[in-house]
């Protein structure tokens, strides 16, 4: 039997806006990094393998699933979790997070970071989307309280509020 | 003033929740001595659930101690009394905390019971601070389920706070020397009418103030009336709300604690495998990794989940497992039929039914589905230096869970504390503590704080599912197309709702278990309701059919129910009923149905579209009028009863687990398909606010007429019955 290497190296992340280095084995996923290393909890584990979106970090401003991005890949990306989202207005809340509370736009709100950062995502590249773009974008987000309604109306609410 | 219990709510039949088995842990470091010497008062009990575990019945209740249980002891149907002090607490600063043992994991709880201690007290909601669900600062308040945080706890809540307010009220009236009536609350303060007043925390720093909340709270305190409501019947919106937004909020898969490790666990790979051999040797030799072998429990600790999860892989690789027979999926209807405990029983009204006009007899099938809850379960053990167990977990039985740990470790209950932060998502399936046991016994190994994240592949496999079952209904028509007897028999999952609400002269509904089923099953949201639903609303459409009358008119004429009368008439109305069954669409088709669960009263309409090529359903369209007493938080309860249809059209379209030769065949979302925003079709929901009847809880019964409502829609559209759960043509 092979005893499995650990091949850690050190890595450079910027999360957030700030620099981290991180000693790691390059393979992990992005999201235990976060979550682990990081202390950054905001990014949650659904099912680890892409189907359900509350992993959703954004990597130079594009949603990616970090259940199944390794660290390496996202070595010089700028990463942004749900803890780096702000605004000047709103007590201090990005305009999506704003949108998501007053919209009532969660359950249990384990879904809502995911859902947040993909709704970021979305408005980054279309910042007019139609009904039809946005349930698109966003079905790759999956609410197991079904706030779907109440989710696409706080979509809708930030687009107009930007 | 006395709550208002509703009969339909209290009635005995009622089965709340449903009885799940619970995993066996035998670690060996528990001794069988210090285990019957811990328990004292409880020795008896405990040694007679030993002995009697194999004969154990199903319904037995017990905190955490059986086998098989339910929620913790009392059945929830009344608060036993307690001291004010275990409810309400005032600061001498005025910061006002209330105590609950309920939890919150998105079905409104936290602001439920927010508004209803701040009713009371005569507050602002903010200035409720609502501590819940840890077991040692928290009274019991049951395990979180049935429905029954509105009709239970909410009053229970609402008689402390409104017996703190009676404190204040009474030691104003004392110190102005004015009788109790001449104090008035207002804006959170007691007041004369004129200068004086008095805040809570004047009487938190009164002298008798400790020996007064050390009294037990009476079930008698005056509670503000409906019509006075200022807080409860409002919208508020979940107190913790930007916590969730920001990604501050700590799951119990967040909690951190210093020196925490992370744990995993080894799996058999097939329900009912036992584990032969296995070598640990490689996974011991990785570095930082720690290794747990315990009487058929096997799990490794380690530094990084990462690490964990190849240090359980290579051991893994080296297990040998002896497999144990498993049915399948795909004979689960024979499977359920033969193995029912006592034989199928007879319909008792058989000599009706060979005189009746037109006989129908049909079988009904719905498969097995699962919660799948967004936050895999996950717990967080940490043991003191002497001995004492600390759980973060997310559950919906704190208390049960407590008993669990404390039986798995052979300890006091007292020497044991479960903590539940707000989580993500339960069901009903949420309510044992195994990933608390495990996440400890890996601690107890660790010698450092655990935490056990259920990975989703683990979740999809080990939780505990929604029962299948074969639905047997008979029924009879007289010459007028009424129906003159009804047996509707549930062969596996339960018995809510499987009794007719419609006025029938023989009637009668039957539950019949397996022993054992071949699927670990439990609570699912609406348990057996929306199972037997689905049967008796596509039975009593097949019925109207079969006397030549429109389902609707069929409905009414057989029921008497008034509450239920208004629901379908309300969705009806608002569905425009009976113009769109005339002006039918080709290749759509309407359906309806209707029910009574938990004290709430639905029906839901449908509307349907059929791809003349695939045969494929698209359901465009759900209308639902609802009724649950007079509504606490309408926003809320909008969530609830819109995020049920969402759900329910999972199992009624195409949720199915899908099992063989013991393995799951469709443990991932990438197969197992629940709804997605894609699946939202538009909405309508008729929200009937009946503030002259008591409040019932509203967390479940959404869901259990969406799926009849879409099968009798189907056949409108089609001419084809489809007597199956999901609900497809091809």
């Amino acid at each position: 039997m092979r005893r499995r290497q650990q091949s850690l190296s050190t890595v450079k992340l910027n999360v957030n806006g700030t620099e981290h280095q991180v000693e790691t084995d390059s393979d992990r996923p992005l999201l235990d990094v976060l979550r682990e290393d990081l202390h950054l909890t905001g990014t949650k584990y659904g099912c680890g393998e892409a189907r359900c979106g509350a992993c959703s970090v954004l990597l130079d401003g594009r949603r990616h699933f970090s259940c199944t991005t390794t660290v390496t890949e996202s070595v010089g990306k700028k990463v942004t979790t749900i803890e780096g989202l702000f605004g000047d207005g709103n007590d201090g809340l990005h305009f999506v997070q704003h949108a998501f509370l007053q919209e009532h736009a969660f359950q249990c709100g384990y879904c809502t970071a995911g859902m947040i950062v993909n709704t970021v995502a979305l408005l980054n590249e279309k910042p007019k989307p139609t009904d039809a773009e946005i349930v698109e974008a966003m079905n790759g987000n999956l609410c197991r309280c079904c706030s779907y309604t109440n989710i696409l109306a706080a979509v809708k609410r930030a687009v107009a509020t930007r | 003033m006395r709550i208002e219990t509703n009969p339909e709510i209290d009635a005995k039949a009622f089965q709340y929740d449903e009885p799940v088995e619970r995993v066996e842990f035998s670690f060996t470091s528990v001794s069988r001595r210090e285990f019957v010497n811990v328990l004292g008062a409880g020795l008896l009990i405990a040694v007679v659930a030993d002995q009697a575990m194999a004969q154990e019945a199903p319904t037995t209740q017990r905190e955490g101690g059986g086998r098989r249980g339910g929620g913790g002891g009392r059945g929830g149907r009344e608060q036993a009394p307690q001291p004010l002090a275990t409810r309400v607490h005032i600061g001498e600063d005025g910061a006002i905390t209330v105590m609950t043992g309920k939890v919150e994991c998105g079905q409104g709880a936290r602001a439920e019971l927010t508004q209803a201690a701040a009713e009371e007290l005569g507050v602002a909601p903010h200035q409720i601070n609502l501590l819940m669900a840890d077991t040692s600062l928290c009274p019991d308040d049951w395990i979180t389920a049935g429905s029954r945080s509105t009709p239970t706890t909410v009053p229970a809540v609402r008689q402390g706070a409104a017996t703190a307010r009676e404190l204040l009220v009474a030691f104003a009236a004392k110190q102005w020397g004015v009788q109790p009536s001449d104090v008035k609350l207002e804006g959170g303060r007691a007041s004369d009418g004129g200068n004086r007043t008095m805040s809570y925390a004047d009487l938190a720093k009164s002298q008798d103030a400790a020996a007064e909340f050390k009294k037990i709270i009476p079930s008698d305190v005056k509670l503000a009336s409906v019509k006075e409501w200022k807080v409860m019947g409002a919208s508020l919106a979940r107190p913790n709300g930007r916590d969730v937004v920001t990604g501050k909020h700590q799951y119990p898969s967040d909690v951190t604690r210093p020196g925490m490790l992370y744990g995993k666990v080894l799996r058999a790979e097939s329900y009912g495998a036992k584990l032969k051999s296995v070598d640990t040797s490689a996974a011991k030799a990785m570095k930082d990794v720690t290794v747990v072998e315990d009487n058929g429990f096997v799990g490794v600790v380690a530094p990084t989940s990462f690490v964990a999860k190849n240090a359980l892989g290579a051991i893994a690789k080296t297990a040998e497992w002896e497999p144990a027979p498993h049915p399948s999926s795909k004979e689960l209807w024979d499977y359920l039929r033969q193995h029912a405990r006592g034989g199928v029983p007879e319909n008792p009204f058989a000599s009706e039914l060979s005189g009746a006009d037109k006989q129908f007899k049909q079988t009904y099938h719905v498969p097995y589905v699962q919660h799948c809850p967004m936050e895999p379960r996950a717990a967080v053990a940490e043991w003191s230096a002497d001995g004492k167990l600390t759980v973060w977990t997310g559950t919906q039985n704190p208390f049960g869970v407590r008993g669990e740990l404390s039986r798995a470790f052979g300890i006091d209950q007292q020497n044991v504390r479960v903590i539940v932060p707000d989580f993500g998502g339960g069901f009903g399936g949420k309510h044992t503590g195994e990933c608390a046991v495990e996440a400890a016994r890996l601690a107890k190994a660790a010698g450092k704080p655990v935490s056990l994240r259920w990975t989703r592949q683990e979740e999809f496999t080990w939780a505990y599912f929604r029962a299948g079952s074969v639905i047997d209904i008979q029924a009879g028509l007289d010459a007028k197309g009424n129906i003159t007897s009804w047996f509707q028999l549930n062969i596996n999952h339960g018995n809510q709702s499987v009794e007719t609400p419609y006025k029938i002269e023989h009637a009668k509904g039957q539950f019949v278990p397996l022993e054992p089923p071949p699927l670990r099953h439990g609570s699912y949201r609406s348990l057996a309701s929306a199972p037997n639903t689905f049967a008796r609303e596509a039975a009593m459409d097949e019925l109207a059919a079969l006397a030549s009358r429109d389902p609707l008119e069929f409905r009414l004429s057989h029921l008497e129910n008034p509450r239920l009368r208004a629901v379908v008439e309300a969705v009806t109305q608002k569905f425009n009923w009976t113009n769109r069954v005339q002006n039918r669409e080709p290749g759509s088709g309407v359906g309806l149905a209707c029910g009574i669960d938990k004290g709430s009263y639905v029906a839901t309409c449908a509307l349907v579209s059929v791809d003349p090529n695939d045969k494929s359903i698209r359901v465009r369209q759900v209308c639902q009028a609802y009724e649950c007493g007079a509504i606490v938080n309408p926003d809320n309860l909008i969530n609830q009863v819109r995020g049920g249809i969402i759900m329910g059209l999972g199992p009624a379209l195409r949720e199915a687990m899908e099992f063989e030769n013991g393995r799951m065949r469709n443990a991932t979302f990438w197969k197992y398909n629940v709804p997605r925003f894609e699946d939202v079709p538009e909405l309508d929901v008729v929200l009937l606010n009946r503030t002259d009847l008591p409040s019932a809880g509203a967390g479940e019964t959404p869901l259990i007429a969406v799926a009849p409502a879409i099968a009798n829609a189907v056949f409108n559209a089609t001419g084809t019955r489809v007597r199956e759960m999901p609900v497809k043509l091809a």
